[in-house]
C-alpha cells in the first residue's frame, strides 16, 4: 500500500538573531504513524514543530500538508494541533471547558460538544474530573486534559512537544503506553518530541535522529539502533563501543591490531571506517580462546548483567555480562561478524573516544560525594 | 500554636492602626449623623438628605464619576495591552512614564489643565492664532470629566497592565493552536484572564471620581456641585455642619462600599472557581 504523505518539510532553514538554528531540514511524515524527533536540549527540535503548527516561519523552504503550501497559513488555519511542553491549560476554564474550548470556537452545537468532551474524558481516563479546575489536578492529570484538548479538534497530525518531561519514571511508563493506546484507537498522526531515547525507542515507528539543527539519521527504531550513520548517532542511541578502523576489502575489517570478519561491504580497500560493536554483542571467553585479550577495569553489577571496563591495546571497551568477572583479572572476548558495524568517517568521527571517561565520571561522581560528606 | 501567637503579635501594630486611623474616624463619622449639635440623638440629619436638590448632587456625581471611569477603561484597555506586548525594557520605561504624574501633585496636574482649558487659555489661543472661534471650555462636566480621566488614569492603565503581564504568552499560542483568530484570542483568553485588574482598575478611578471635590471646583468653576464639594463646604465653608456633613459623608460610603461589593461580585465568582477544592 503507497503510504500517504501528510506533511514535507523541505529545506527549512532558521536563524535566531545570526544564530543558525536549524539548517536545511528536509522531511516526510506519513498518514497514521508515531514520528520521534530525538536529540539533545537545543538541537531545535521545538523549533522544528513550532514551525509545522505556524508559531514560526522559517526563512528559507517550506510546509506542506496534504500537498498543500502552508507556509504562509496562520497556526488556527492548520489542521494540526499542539500538546505543549508545561501543558499550557487554560487557568480561567475547568477541565470540561478546557477540553471544549476547540469546539467552542468552532461554535458547534452544544449537543454535540457534551458528547465529545464526555468521549474525550473517557478516552484519557479522567471521567469523574469535568467539573474540577484544572489548577488542581496532578501533572500526569493535567497532561491528559491537555492530550484530550487537542485530540477533540480530530486534528490529522498531533505534535507532543517533551509531553511527558515533567513527570516521574512510574508515571511517565504509564503514559507512554497510553499514548499508544490513544494513537491507535484515533488514528492520528503523532510527532512526538524527547531528548529521552528509550523513549524514542519504545514509542515509534519511526526516529529522527538530530543534532545541532540537522537531520541525522531517520528510520525504525531497530535499524537506527542496529545500523546507524555515523558516531554521533551511534553514541547518542544505546551504548557503543565505536573504534577507529580500515576496511582491507568487503567483508574484511581490520581494528584493535586485528583482523574480523564481517558482514558489510561497499567500501573502497583501505577505507579508514568507525566501527560500531555494542556492548551486548561481544562475549566474554577464556583468554586463551578470545579474539582480544584485555584487563578488566570495572565492573558495575546493574541487575539484569554487569557492566564491565576492558581495556584491549589502550582503548577501553565497554561489554555487558550475565556472568561475573573479577576486577583486574584477564579475559578474552569473542564477536560474531554480524556484530561489527561499520560506518564511514564523519565529521563526529573523532569526538567520541573510549570508556575510560567513563570510569572518570564516576570517579569525579564519588569525589563530590567525598567532599560533601567532609564538609558536613 | 506558637505561630499563632508569634502571628498575633506581629500584626499588632497594624490592628492599632486600623483603630486608630480607620475604625475609630467612621465611628465619629456614624456619631456625627447621628446626633445635633447639642449632642442629643436625632435622624434630622439624613432626612434632609432627600430636601432640597441633594438626591440631584449624588446622581451628578455619580453620573461624572461614571463617565469618566467608562473612557479610562475604554483608553487603558487596549494600552495595557500594547504595553504588555513589548519588549520587557520598553515596558518598563512606558509604564515609568504612565506613572509620572503620579508623583506630581495632583492640584498641580488640575492647575495646568485650568491654563488649558479657561477662554483665555493656551488651546483658546493658539485656536484664535489659526483664525478659529474659541471653544467654552472651562466649567463645564465636560472640563471636570478631562481632569478626573487625567488624574485618575494611571490607576487604571498600573492593574490592567500588570495582570495582563502575568498571562503566559504559551495560552495565547494554545488559544491559537485550538483555532482561535486574534480577535477570538482577545475575547477568550485575555480577556477573561484580565478581569481581575479591569474591576481593580475601576475600583481605583470611580471611588476617588466621585468624591473628588478639588477637580470639580477648578474645572468645574462652581456652575455645579458635587457631592465631594458638598461635604467640602460643610466642614469648611462659612456653612459649617459637621453633623450633616457627616451624614453626606456616610451615604457617599455606603454607595461607593455598594459599588465595590458589586463590583468583588465579578472577581469572587472567578477566584471561587479557580480555589474549588478537590472533590
Ligand atoms: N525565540 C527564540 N529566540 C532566540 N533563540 C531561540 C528562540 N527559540 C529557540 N532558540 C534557540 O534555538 C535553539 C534550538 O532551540 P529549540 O528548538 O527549543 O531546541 P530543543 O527543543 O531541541 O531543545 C536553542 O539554542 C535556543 O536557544
Ligand atoms: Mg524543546
Amino acid at each position: 500500500m503507497e503510504k500517504h504523505k501528510i506533511i514535507e518539510l523541505k529545506g527549512i532553514c532558521k536563524s535566531y538573531g545570526g544564530e543558525k538554528v536549524l539548517s536545511d531540514i528536509s522531511l516526510d511524515i506519513y498518514d497514521n504513524e508515531f514520528v520521534t524527533m530525538l536529540g539533545p536540549s537545543g538541537c531545535g527540535k521545538t523549533t522544528t514543530l513550532r514551525i509545522i503548527a505556524g508559531f514560526e516561519h522559517p526563512d528559507k523552504g517550506s510546509v506542506y500538508f496534504d500537498g498543500k503550501d502552508i507556509t504562509a497559513l496562520p497556526p488556527y488555519q492548520r489542521h494540526v494541533n499542539t500538546v505543549f511542553q508545561k501543558y499550557a491549560l487554560f487557568p480561567h476554564l475547568n477541565v470540561y471547558e478546557n477540553i471544549a474550548f476547540g469546539l467552542r470556537v468552532a461554535k458547534r452545537p452544544e449537543e454535540e460538544i457534551r458528547e465529545q468532551v464526555k468521549e474525550m474524558l473517557r478516552l484519557v481516563n479522567l471521567s469523574s474530573f469535568e467539573k474540577r479546575h484544572v489548577t488542581t489536578l496532578s501533572g500526569g492529570q493535567q497532561q491528559r486534559v491537555a492530550i484530550a484538548r487537542a485530540l477533540i479538534n480530530k486534528p490529522r497530525v498531533l505534535l507532543l512537544d517533551e509531553p511527558l518531561g515533567a513527570l516521574d519514571l512510574k508515571l511517565r511508563k504509564d503514559m507512554q503506553q497510553e499514548l499508544k493506546n490513544i494513537r491507535k484507537q484515533t488514528g492520528i498522526t503523532f510527532i512526538y518530541v524527547t531528548h529521552d531515547q528509550e523513549e524514542a525507542l519504545s514509542l515509534s515507528d519511526r526516529v529522527i535522529v538530530m543534532n545541532a539543527g540537522e537531520i541525522q539519521q531517520v528510520g525504525a527504531p531497530i535499524d537506527i539502533y542496529n545500523e546507524p550513520v555515523n558516531a554521533y548517532v551511534a553514541d547518542f542511541i544505546g551504548e557503543s563501543n565505536i573504534l577507529d578502523g580500515v576496511m582491507l576489502e568487503d567483508y574484511k575489517v581490520r581494528l584493535a591490531g586485528h583482523t574480523f570478519d564481517c558482514v558489510d561491504k561497499g567500501f573502497e580497500a583501505n577505507e579508514p571506517v568507525d566501527v560500531v560493536i555494542r556492548p551486548e554483542d561481544v562475549d566474554v571467553v577464556a583468554p586463551e580462546k578470545g579474539m582480544l585479550t584485555g584487563l578488566v577495569t570495572q565492573v558495575t553489577f546493574m541487575g539484569v548483567h554487569y557492566e564491565i571496563i576492558v581495556e584491549i591495546d589502550h582503548f577501553k571497551w565497554m561489554i555487558q555480562t550475565t556472568d561475573y568477572v573479577a576486577p583486574d583479572s584477564r579475559i578474552g572476548i569473542y564477536i560474531e561478524p554480524d556484530a561489527f558495524h561499520v560506518m564511514k568517517k564523519s565529521e563526529y568521527s573523532d569526538l567520541f573516544g573510549d570508556y575510560s571517561s567513563y570510569s572518570f565520571e564516576h570517579e569525579l561522581l564519588s569525589e563530590n560525594v567525598d567532599e560533601e560528606a567532609l564538609e558536613e | 500554636m506558637k505561630n499563632r501567637r508569634t502571628g498575633n503579635l506581629a500584626a499588632a501594630p497594624h490592628v492599632v492602626w486600623s483603630i486608630l486611623f480607620i475604625i475609630a474616624p467612621l465611628l465619629f463619622v456614624l456619631y456625627y449623623t447621628l446626633t445635633d449639635p447639642e449632642g442629643g440623638f436625632t435622624l434630622e440629619n439624613i432626612s434632609r438628605l432627600f430636601t432640597g436638590n441633594y438626591v440631584l448632587i449624588f446622581l451628578n456625581s455619580l453620573c461624572l464619576a461614571l463617565i469618566a471611569t467608562v473612557i479610562c477603561l475604554a483608553l487603558a484597555y487596549p494600552l495595557a495591552y500594547l504595553i504588555a506586548s513589548m519588549k520587557q525594557r520598553r515596558q518598563k520605561i512606558v509604564i515609568l512614564l504612565i506613572m509620572l504624574p503620579l508623583w506630581m501633585n495632583f492640584l498641580i496636574t488640575t492647575y495646568s489643565w485650568m491654563t488649558l482649558l479657561e477662554d483665555t487659555g493656551v488651546i483658546n489661543t493658539l485656536l484664535a492664532k489659526i483664525g478659529l472661534d474659541p471653544v467654552h471650555m472651562i466649567n463645564t462636566p465636560g472640563a471636570v470629566i478631562c481632569g478626573m480621566v487625567f488624574c485618575f488614569f494611571p490607576y487604571m492603565v498600573l492593574p490592567i497592565y500588570s495582570v495582563m503581564a502575568g498571562i503566559d504568552p504559551k495560552l495565547v499560542e494554545a488559544a491559537k493552536d485550538l483555532g482561535c483568530s486574534d480577535a477570538q484570542v482577545m475575547t477568550r483568553v485575555i480577556m477573561p484572564l484580565s478581569l481581575s485588574g479591569v474591576i481593580s482598575g475601576i475600583t481605583m478611578v470611580f471611588v476617588p471620581s466621585v468624591s473628588t471635590f478639588y477637580i470639580s471646583q477648578k474645572l468645574g468653576g462652581g456652575s455645579f456641585q458635587l457631592i465631594g464639594d458638598t461635604i467640602e463646604s460643610y466642614f469648611t465653608g462659612t456653612a459649617i455642619n459637621f453633623h450633616f456633613g457627616a451624614a453626606l459623608s456616610l451615604v457617599l460610603m455606603v454607595l461607593i462600599l455598594l459599588s465595590m461589593a458589586v463590583m468583588n461580585r465579578f472577581t469572587d465568582e472567578e477566584t471561587a472557581m479557580e480555589r474549588r477544592p478537590m472533590l
